[in-house]
Parts: structure tokens; C-alpha cells; sequence
């Protein structure tokens, strides 16, 4: 064999090598399921797709849990992993649906809001494809997704994101964030069909108040707190004083600015009835100056770079050694959003949402995340559904 | 699947047809062949429908 002839086919073999192995892993990823063991508060599961049709058969198509209680009373709407690489959401959602039971009112709860997001991966930032949490009975892991839809469910890019309908000029990779796309429309790209079928749920169940959960870096003003519209801002200042008073956590309130279109908090107040609130713990995974990015500093938010820059006065966050872990996040998201809840209670009795067995920020950290989850390997069956 | 979705990926199934009639009839650059397969790994993979 001469010598060009033979590194040809060296070069297939590394090529194969490399890209055969590296696929499988981002194969499996894509398709690895989480169960989620509905607790005795769920009393049924639907889909996205009930609300818009499009999406039906699609990988965007997401579960949706209802938590009815036995008295009438308002309606809230919980939303996580619009931005599927900000964990804590999910976390939250998931161990209310496993473990709370709603006694007046409603609790929707899409756990996986961006499910294309939820099983895309950003390889080019080193992210990990799972995360384990410790739990009594083994270690339930979790796909870790991305903060935008998979270019394979929807492709190409264009290059400016041409906001609809307000017409406003975005980024053009927004065009697969689902916090850029709301209010949607019914035959626009696939993302905008994801937050028109919500648009659709809160208006036809009527949904009082709308929680969406994300995480933020520590370096990124908007952390640590709640983003409110006008119409929900007494609430989430009262969530905001009753939290630091009562629990000793802060989260303060951001305003959500009539001028920057397609997010949660502005778009779901302007086109329904509903009140939206954006929940943001900090998360130091998503900080740029950071060492690598594993799933430790996933889990315990520890990193020597940024309490340097804490030292410096560089963060929008007290940072300290302990970090900032998951159990702090997760806590704050159970606890702010009770809060809120119970603050729309108090403005609008009629309307009350009444929910116990969801733990709040100090038993969530003194217990752990892992301490929530059930079994799926123990649980009826028909309790348990894939994610 | 959108119409321009599926453009897109007859572009792509085209390009990676370009490149591996490039790859196998280059025959002396050793740097032009290994170039070729870098830019054919995310192509195959969107082809594959993996990434």
C-alpha cells in the first residue's frame, strides 16, 4: 500500500474513532429518560400538545401535571427548565409533584417546559451529559440540558430573531430560547408553537398565576430574585419581605421591562388574564470565569475563581466557601414560590391555592434534594412516567 | 418538518458528499485530508440526526 493510500485510511480509522463513540454518547443523552414518580397530589397528566396541536408527535411535546385539590380555589401554573440548563427549577418542580397534595385550588406543572432543550447539550462548554442526586435508595440521575432547543427540532437559524408580534429585533439563536419566543403563534417555528400551547393552558384553565423557574450567574445583575410586571409587583414585594423575615433568605424584586419583548414575565401579563412571576436563583455553573465545568460545581456552586472575584466586590451575590449549592437553590425556588402563592391568596381570597407537603428552604437544605425523590423501581406503575 | 428544514439537510447530505469526493481524491496533502473529516463531523451528525 503506498504511504498516501495508507494514511487515508488511517484517517477514516481515527475519524470513525472519533465520531462513532462521541455520537452514541449524544445519542443516548438525547433519548435517556427521567422517571417521575407522581405522588399523591397528581391526579392526572396530559400533555403540552392537548394545547396546541402542533406539537403533537414532536420531541418539543412535554408532560403536564395537574395537582387538583378537593375544594375549588385558584389556579397557578409552574414551569421549569424553560432554560434546561438551570437545574434547580426542575429539581423544585419535580419534588413538588412527588411529594406535595393540593387541598384547595389547582397546581399545573410542566416540569420539562423546553423539552428539545432539555436534550440538547453545549459540548463546546464542556457541559456534563448527567447529574446524579444522592437519594436513600440509590442515585437518580438526570439529563443536563441546554438553554436552547435542539437544532434538531428546529432548524435553520435565521440571522436576527424578528420577535412575534412585537416586532422587536433579538439575537438570532432567541429564535430557540423559550423565554424570547412567548406569546408564540400557532404556525410559527417550533418554539414559538411551544409558548403559544401555554399561552392556550393559562387561558383556557383560567390560570391565576404563572412561576417560572431559572437559575443566574452570580456575575448577572437579574439573579437571586423575583421579576415581577406592574400588576404582580405587590405580590412579589410582600413574597420577597416574607421570605427574608420568616427564612432568612434573600430574593429581592426586579421589575420586568415593558422594552425587552418575549420573556415569561412580560408576555404572559400583556396577553392573559395570568400573573407571571420569574423566579432566579443563583447558579456559578453558568458564570463565564469558573474553573471546569463539572458536575460538582453543578451541584455545590464551589469555585475558587469566583470567590476571588467575591472578594473584589465582582458578584450580584454573597458568595462565600460553602458556595451556593442546590439545596439553597432548590429551597429558595420551593419556598418563594409557596410565597407567592400565598400572597396572591391574601389579595384574592375567592381565588385561594392551598398546597402542604412541599418543604421550604430550611428543610430542603437540611434534608437534601435527594431526600424528596422516590423510587420508581418501588412505585405503582402506573405512578411512574417517563421525561 | 418544516420546508426549510428539509433544505437544510439536503445542503448538508450535499456538502458531505463533497467532502468525502474531496477527502478521497486529494492525494498529497495530508493536511487538506484531515481538514476535510474535522469539517464532516457535525455535518454526519446532523445527517444522523444525532446532534
Amino acid at each position: 500500500m503506498s504511504r498516501p493510500r495508507l494514511a487515508r485510511w488511517i484517517l477514516i480509522a481515527l475519524f470513525l474513532a472519533l465520531v462513532i463513540p462521541g455520537g452514541l454518547d449524544l445519542y443516548r443523552h438525547r433519548h435517556f429518560d427521567i422517571p417521575v414518580v407522581a405522588g399523591p397530589g397528581v391526579t392526572r397528566v396530559g400533555r403540552l400538545s392537548d394545547y396546541g396541536p402542533g406539537l403533537n408527535g414532536t420531541m418539543a411535546d412535554t408532560a403536564v401535571f395537574f395537582m387538583e385539590g378537593k375544594e375549588p380555589g385558584g389556579k397557578a401554573l409552574l414551569m421549569a427548565n424553560t432554560h434546561a440548563n438551570e437545574p434547580a427549577g426542575l429539581l423544585a418542580t419535580l419534588l413538588m409533584l412527588e411529594n406535595g397534595v393540593v387541598e384547595k385550588g389547582t397546581l399545573i406543572v410542566i416540569p420539562q417546559f423546553n423539552h428539545s432543550a432539555s436534550r440538547n447539550t453545549k459540548p463546546g462548554d464542556g457541559y456534563p451529559l448527567y447529574y446524579d442526586i444522592p437519594t436513600a435508595w440509590g442515585k437518580k440521575t438526570f439529563r443536563m440540558g441546554n438553554r436552547d432547543a435542539s437544532p434538531l427540532d428546529q432548524w435553520p437559524d435565521p440571522d436576527v430573531y424578528i420577535h412575534f408580534p412585537e416586532k422587536q429585533l433579538l439575537s438570532y439563536i432567541d429564535i430557540r430560547n423559550t423565554n424570547r419566543t412567548w406569546p408564540g403563534r400557532p404556525a410559527g417555528p417550533r418554539m414559538e408553537k411551544v409558548t403559544h400551547a401555554a399561552m392556550e393552558l393559562l387561558r383556557k384553565e383560567k390560570v391565576d398565576i404563572a412561576i417560572d423557574f431559572h437559575g443566574a450567574e452570580t456575575m448577572f445583575p437579574v439573579t437571586n430574585c423575583i421579576v415581577a410586571p406592574e400588576k404582580g409587583s405587590r405580590i412579589a414585594t410582600m413574597a420577597a419581605l416574607t421570605v427574608k423575615a420568616k427564612e432568612g433568605f434573600d430574593s429581592h424584586v426586579e421589575p420586568s421591562p415593558a422594552g425587552f419583548r418575549g420573556l415569561s414575565h412580560r408576555e404572559i401579563g400583556d396577553y392573559s388574564d395570568t400573573v407571571p412571576f420569574l423566579l432566579e436563583a443563583p447558579i456559578p455553573f453558568l458564570d463565564q470565569p469558573t474553573g471546569p465545568k463539572t458536575v460538582q460545581l453543578l451541584l455545590d456552586g464551589k469555585d475558587p475563581f469566583l470567590l476571588s472575584l467575591a472578594s473584589k466586590k465582582k458578584l450580584f451575590v454573597p458568595y462565600e466557601e460553602s458556595g451556593w449549592s442546590i439545596e439553597k437553590r432548590v429551597g429558595q425556588h420551593c419556598s418563594v414560590a409557596l410565597e407567592v402563592m400565598r400572597q396572591f391568596a391574601k389579595k384574592s381570597p375567592a381565588r385561594e391555592i392551598t398546597v402542604r407537603d412541599i418543604p421550604r428552604y430550611a428543610e430542603v437544605v437540611k434534608n437534601g434534594v435527594g431526600h424528596y425523590f422516590h423510587d420508581p423501581g418501588a412505585a405503582a406503575r402506573d405512578r411512574v412516567f417517563l421525561n | 418538518m418544516p420546508v426549510i428544514m428539509i433544505i437544510y439537510y439536503l445542503i448538508s447530505a450535499y456538502l458531505v458528499g463533497l467532502l468525502i469526493w474531496s477527502f478521497w481524491h486529494e492525494k498529497k496533502n495530508l493536511q487538506n485530508m484531515v481538514l476535510y473529516l474535522l469539517v464532516l463531523v457535525p455535518l454526519v451528525l446532523r445527517l444522523l440526526r444525532i446532534k
